[in-house]
C-alpha cells in the first residue's frame, strides 16, 4: 500500500493560491460556520440565532444552547460550504472556537471541527473567541500595529494591547459584571426582552441622562473597569421611586445608565490609546453594536486622538460570528499553530 | 459493509470497526475520563490500525442515547458529522439496547439500565423473540421504584443489566423479590462491537436532523412547557 502524507496537498498549494479556511463558533447561543480567504474576505458567514428559545428563559440556558447546536451544526457547515462554494480539497484548514464559552455549546463545534479535519486530512486550528471579535476587525480594514482593542460584549469587558500579529496583551479588564451583563440586567429591571442592550440603546435615544449614575472607577490609574456599582445604582432608584409610588421615566433612566457605561469606556479608552500610541483603536464584541458607544467613540476619536484610526465591525460581525474566527485562525495558520484530535473545550480560555 | 460504530453514551466509551457484521477492531475503555479528548484520537488511531482510509467507510453506527448528555452529544456530533461530511449513512441504535444484547437469547426479561440520579433511572424492557433481540417497552427516564413496580406487573423473571444495577438492585429486591437477578459481570460494559452489529440492520437516519434520544428535556424547557400548555413550541432557532 503506497502512504500518503494527508497534508501533501496543503504544502503544494499554500505556495500557489490563497488561503481557505472553514471555522466554526459555537461558544453560546449561535451556531456559525464561515469560510474565510487568507484571513480578511468573507466567502460566506452563516448564523442561526438561538435567541428566541433562550428569551423565554430570560437568559441563555447551556443545556438547551448545547441540544440547539447539536440540531443546527451540520445544516449550518453545510451552508457555509455551499455559499462559499468551495469544496473540502480548496480547504486549507478547518478552524473552531476552543474558547472561552460555554463548555457543552464548545464542545459542538470542537467536536464537528474534528471529523471534518479527520475525515479530509486537514490541519485542525483552535480560535480564542476573544481573539475572534477582535479579528472581525480584519475583516474590514488590515490591521496597524500596534493597536488597542476595547473588547465589549456579554461575557467580556477588555482593553487589548497588540504589538503584532497574535499578540494579546490585557492592560484592563472588569472586575464584575461585563458591560453587556449590566445590560441585560437592568433591561430585566426595565421589562425589556432578553437581550436588553439593544432595546436600552434604543430607549436612550430618546431621554436625557438626568440620574448621574456614578462613572466607577473613572478616576483610578488603571485600565479595569466595574459595572456592578452603576447596576445597583439603577436597581436601588428604580426600588425606591416603586416603594414611593413614584414612576420614573424609563427613557431618562436608560440614557443615564447608558452615559455612565459608554463614559467610562470612552475615557479608559481613550487613556489607553494616548499612553500606548498606538495606530489603531478597534471596537469589538456584541456590544460594539451600541449606537451610543459607537457615536461616543468616534467623537472622542476625532476630537481627541489625532492621527489614530478608529475601525468598528458593521453590526452584521458584531455578534457572535464564524467568519471572526476564520480571520483570527489565519493569524494561527501562518504560525503553523495546530492542535490534535484531542483539542478538547476550553470555557474559561483567557487571551 | 463497513461500519464505524460509537458508543459515549456514559463513563464506557467504546468504538469499533466491523465488517458487516463481523468485527474487524474494537477499543474499549472503562474509565472516568474525558470522551471529548479521547474519542477523535481513537477512531483515529483504531482506523489506522486495521488500515482504513475514511472514505472507505459506508456506515456510521452511534448509540443513540438515553445517557449523559455532554457524553451522547460527543458521540452524536462526531458521528452525524462524519456521516454527513463523507456522505456516508448514519444509524442510531439504542445505547440500552446495546447492553441488553450482551445477553445470549433466552426466555428472560432484560432490562438495562444506566444510573440517572436522584433515585432515578434511565431504563427500558427488551426480550428475544425467535432468537431476535425485540424492545418490548420503549426506554425511558423513571424512578427505580416506579419502575420495578411496573415491572411486578409482568410476574415473571426479570434481568438487570448494567454497571449501575449494583446502585438499584436493593429496590428491585424489596418489589420483585426473587423475581429480579443481576446479569453476570462480563456483560455490563457496552461494547461498540455489538452496536455496530446491531446497527447493521438498521435503517439509515436523515443526517442533519439527527439528535440523541435524551429521553428528558432541559430542566428550563421541562419547567416552561408546564407553565405554557397551549405553546406547542415552534421555531426557536432563526439565521440572522
Amino acid at each position: 500500500m503506497v502512504r500518503q502524507d494527508p497534508y501533501a496537498k496543503h504544502y503544494c498549494k499554500s505556495s500557489m493560491s490563497k488561503t481557505k479556511i472553514l471555522a466554526i463558533e459555537t461558544s453560546c447561543d449561535e451556531t456559525s460556520a464561515a469560510v474565510v480567504e487568507d484571513g480578511e474576505r468573507v466567502l460566506s458567514n452563516v448564523v442561526a440565532s438561538q435567541i428566541k428559545s433562550h428569551q423565554r428563559f430570560g437568559g441563555v440556558v447551556p443545556e438547551i444552547a448545547s441540544r440547539h447546536h447539536v440540531e443546527q451544526i451540520t445544516f449550518i457547515v453545510q451552508e457555509a460550504m455551499e455559499e462559499a462554494g468551495v469544496t473540502y480539497e480548496e480547504l486549507d484548514a478547518v478552524a473552531v472556537t476552543e474558547g472561552p464559552g460555554l463548555v457543552g455549546a464548545l464542545l459542538i463545534g470542537v467536536s464537528t471541527a474534528k471529523a471534518i479535519a479527520f475525515a479530509h486530512g486537514l490541519p485542525l486550528i483552535p480560535v480564542n473567541h476573544i481573539a475572534g471579535h477582535i479579528y472581525a476587525n480584519r475583516l474590514i480594514q488590515p490591521l496597524q500595529f500596534p493597536l488597542m482593542a476595547l473588547v465589549v460584549s456579554g461575557g467580556h469587558t477588555e482593553l487589548v494591547y497588540m504589538e503584532e500579529d497574535g499578540n494579546f496583551e490585557v492592560i484592563g479588564e472588569t472586575r464584575d459584571d461585563a458591560a453587556g451583563e449590566a445590560y441585560d440586567k437592568i433591561g430585566r429591571v426595565l421589562g425589556v426582552p432578553y437581550p436588553g442592550g439593544k432595546h436600552i440603546d434604543e430607549m436612550a435615544h430618546q431621554g436625557e441622562d438626568t440620574f448621574d449614575f456614578p462613572r466607577a472607577m473613572i478616576q483610578e490609574d488603571n485600565y479595569d473597569f466595574s459595572f456592578s456599582g452603576v447596576k445597583s445604582s439603577f436597581i436601588n432608584t428604580v426600588h425606591n421611586a416603586n416603594q414611593k409610588g413614584e414612576t420614573l421615566d424609563q427613557y431618562d433612566l436608560a440614557a443615564s445608565f447608558q452615559a455612565s457605561v459608554v463614559d467610562v469606556l470612552v475615557d479608559k479608552t481613550v487613556r489607553a490609546v494616548k499612553e500606548k500610541q498606538v495606530k489603531q483603536l478597534l471596537l469589538a464584541g456584541g456590544v460594539a453594536a451600541n449606537k451610543g458607544l459607537r457615536t461616543a467613540l468616534k467623537h472622542a476619536v476625532e476630537t481627541e486622538l489625532d492621527g489614530v484610526e478608529l475601525v468598528i465591525p458593521p453590526l452584521s460581525l458584531c455578534g457572535d460570528n464564524a467568519a471572526m474566527i476564520g480571520a483570527a485562525a489565519h493569524v494561527e495558520y501562518k504560525k503553523g499553530h495546530k492542535a490534535d484530535y484531542s483539542l478538547n473545550a476550553r470555557p474559561g480560555l483567557s487571551l | 459493509m463497513r461500519i464505524l460504530a460509537i458508543d459515549t453514551s456514559n463513563e464506557v466509551m467504546s468504538i469499533a470497526v466491523l465488517e458487516n457484521q463481523t468485527m474487524i477492531g474494537e477499543l474499549t475503555t472503562n474509565v472516568k475520563r474525558n470522551h471529548s479528548e479521547r474519542l477523535m484520537p481513537a477512531i483515529d488511531e483504531l482506523m489506522k490500525d486495521v488500515s482504513w482510509q475514511p472514505e472507505e467507510l459506508d456506515r456510521i453506527a452511534i448509540a443513540k442515547g438515553p445517557g449523559s448528555y455532554t457524553g451522547l452529544r460527543i458521540g452524536a456530533t462526531i458521528a452525524k458529522t462524519l456521516a454527513w461530511t463523507l456522505q456516508k449513512e448514519l444509524t442510531g441504535v439504542s445505547s440500552l439496547k446495546v447492553l441488553a444484547a450482551n445477553r445470549i437469547p433466552s426466555s428472560s426479561y432484560i432490562v438495562p439500565l444506566f444510573d440517572a440520579r436522584r433515585g432515578n433511572i434511565y431504563t427500558g424492557l427488551y426480550r428475544y423473540e425467535a432468537g431476535e433481540l425485540k424492545q418490548v417497552e420503549p426506554d425511558t427516564h423513571i424512578s427505580a421504584e416506579r419502575w420495578a413496580r411496573h415491572l411486578l406487573r409482568l410476574d415473571e423473571p426479570v434481568e438487570l443489566i448494567g454497571q449501575d444495577a449494583a446502585k438499584h438492585i436493593e429496590i428491585f429486591r424489596e418489589v420483585l423479590g426473587d423475581n429480579v437477578r443481576v446479569a453476570p459481570q462480563k456483560d455490563h460494559i457496552p461494547r461498540a462491537s455489538v452496536l455496530g452489529w446491531l446497527a447493521f440492520d438498521e435503517q439509515p437516519l436523515d443526517v442533519h436532523t439527527f439528535t440523541p434520544d435524551y429521553l428528558k428535556l432541559a430542566e428550563a424547557e421541562e419547567k416552561w412547557r408546564k407553565a405554557h400548555p397551549e405553546d406547542a413550541g415552534g421555531e426557536y432557532v432563526e439565521k440572522i
